[in-house]
């Protein structure tokens, strides 16, 4: 893989008056997410003075600031050094990642559309179960809902676009996948990316001493069990779900 | 422990506090009063700092305490009595012991605040005691919830303050975003020029605006990133309607963003009820920089007075001695 995914990144913009981003490329790929996340650990590891919050997207690193202590002037220059001193493309994810095990009901009733994604994909259905049940997947960000995780890359067959319509509502749990990537729902919503499984992962539970199961950075199996494992798994509060450290 | 009663409440009452910060990496937004100005002016109203308030969206209800305590009340003007006397919004009040305190509809603007002396005794979840309906946080309140109340130490009431005026739309303060140079120069010309209108479709997350001509919808949009959002962020989705993002905003987007409304102008965004003209206008980062200056100085430097009773105010005089412990009806023997 090349260095460099494209010539004009990484490159800083502005998002309000408090915020920016240091982008790492144009779209998705698996080495503007490694830049994104391991930019984002060295700024949190040293934060320049007036950084409040730091955190990550898909393929940008975004601080947010106090922008009367500190200049969006002076800040990009800080940043602009961090980006020249070292090559972010190059940097190794950061440590304490780790790899979860989450049991996951594939097809039937717990994945209405894993059919229409396998033909999506040029599969069968129990070819496309064993692909996705055997991928490794990276937690690229968490977005849109708490703990809600967006996860990649799957093989190039899973290169799928969303579906035409919404789905008016996935349960929680539901493991849905487009655009060679997964998201797992923390909560009930519509979506226009295809269901396929379903997980007892407890993504969000603010009342519990660790409130959110995964951090950008981990990486994850869905495991294949049979739907009788249901009940099973979402009586268990940790839905089955094995934490191992990685890397 | 005494308590506030929530007797009976409107649709959208919850307790917000200035939100948590912090979160972002991990999907969960700031959150917290959608008109932070108002937080402010309640604790200003009480001497206190901002601290946890009820948010009335639209309509209050009806609250008692079980023990006498302070409370103010401040953001979108509602018709307040208490035990049928008006009740001076803007203000700081004693609410008597089983007095039963009436909030009605906003008159104009959107959220109203009631703030008790010394805050709400509820347990932090997650640094903050504001509920985020959209994360599962905490829950809209309803008839029978009891609120616990923070020691108060201050004493003072009787206190009153001219708001800002932000309750019935008007101009919003715009900064360009990430894709704003991907709207083509036609439609960010017609974008500072049109007027529009608060869409009835809004809440905590943010509010549609509705524009007099045609949309501003991208045809390339669909294919942008999605990317961090920050309060204040104009979303325009498929129909060509903005979105101005609130501060309980999903904390991820992939709809393109024309310009960001600078956070000294969130509350007047808040506050827009629907039907209400807004108009945008960019400005340059050295005057939103200024007008965050004059937003913070405001912020902490907010001016109270004594509110002065007029004696032929009967209900009002009636409410005030009810403060001082003499019943009313002795007041009439």
């Amino acid at each position: 893989m090349t260095a460099e995914p494209c010539t004009d990144f990484p490159r800083i913009a502005p998002i309000g008056l408090d915020g920016v981003i240091v982008q790492f490329g144009p779209a998705l790929s698996e080495v503007a997410n490694r830049a994104a996340l391991a930019f984002c650990a060295a700024v949190e590891r040293d934060p320049p003075e007036g950084v409040e919050e730091v955190s990550t997207s898909l393929v940008s690193t975004y601080l947010r600031f106090d922008p009367l202590f500190l200049s969006l002037e002076a800040l990009r220059a800080d940043l602009d050094a961090r980006l020249t001193h070292e090559d972010w493309y190059a940097a190794p994810l950061p440590e304490g990642r780790r790899l979860l095990r989450i049991p996951t009901v594939y097809g039937g009733d717990f994945g209405p559309q894993l059919g229409e994604a396998a033909e999506a994909a040029g599969l069968s259905a129990e070819a496309a179960q064993r692909e996705l049940s055997q991928a490794q997947v990276r937690v690229n960000a968490i977005g849109f809902a708490p703990g809600q995780p967006y996860l990649g890359t799957l093989p190039e067959a899973w290169d799928i676009p969303r579906q035409a319509g919404l789905t008016p509502k996935v349960p929680e749990g539901a493991l849905v996948v487009a655009i060679r990537q997964f998201v797992l729902f923390s909560v009930s919503a519509p979506t226009g990316w295809r269901q396929v499984g379903r997980t007892a992962a407890p993504l969000f539970r603010p009342e519990s001493e660790t409130p959110f199961l995964l951090r950008p950075g981990d990486e994850v199996i869905f495991d294949s069990v049979p739907a009788e494992a249901w009940d099973r798994l979402s009586d268990d509060p940790k839905g089955g779900v094995t934490v191992e450290p990685f890397a | 422990m005494s308590a506030l009663e929530v007797l009976q409440a409107g649709p959208g009452v919850t307790v917000q506090d200035g939100g948590r910060p912090g979160y972002m990496a991990l999907g969960l937004s700031r959150g917290g009063a959608a008109d932070r100005l108002a937080l402010a002016e309640g604790a200003a109203l009480l001497r206190q700092p901002p601290g946890t308030a009820l948010e009335l969206a639209g309509y209050g209800g009806r609250f008692r305490a079980d023990v006498a305590c302070r409370i103010a009340l401040t953001g979108a003007p509602m018709r307040a009595t208490l035990e049928g006397a008006p009740l001076t919004w803007n203000a700081s009040h004693v609410l008597p012991a089983g007095a039963v305190l009436e909030i009605g509809g906003a008159l104009s603007g959107v959220y109203g605040y009631l703030t008790p002396g010394g805050g709400f005794d509820l347990p932090e979840e997650l640094g903050a005691r504001s509920a985020h309906l959209n994360a599962g946080l905490g829950r809209l309140l309803e008839a029978g919830d009891r609120l616990p109340l923070a020691a108060d130490k201050g004493r003072e009431t009787g206190l009153t303050l001219d708001p800002v005026d932000r309750f019935g739309g008007g101009l919003l303060r715009v900064l360009p975003s990430l894709q704003t140079g991907m709207f083509p120069e036609e439609m960010r010309a017609r974008f500072v020029e049109e007027r529009f209108a608060r869409d009835s479709r809004g809440n905590r997350m943010g509010i549609r605006v509705t524009p007099e001509g045609e949309g501003y919808g991208l045809t390339e949009g669909q294919s942008i990133v999605s990317e961090v959002i920050t309060p204040g962020d104009i979303q325009i989705p498929g129909d060509g309607a903005p979105y101005v993002l609130l501060y309980e905003c999903q904390t991820t987007g992939g709809y393109p963003r024309i310009g960001t409304v600078i956070p000294a102008d969130l509350p007047r965004v808040a506050q827009a009820a629907p039907g209400v003209e807004l108009r945008f206008r960019f400005v340059s980062r050295a005057e939103a920089l200024e007008a965050e200056a004059g937003y913070r100085r405001a912020l902490g430097a907010i001016a109270v007075r004594p509110l002065v009773r007029d004696p032929a105010d009967m209900p009002d005089l009636l409410s005030h001695s009810l403060i001082s412990g003499v019943t009313a009806g002795e007041e009439h023997s």
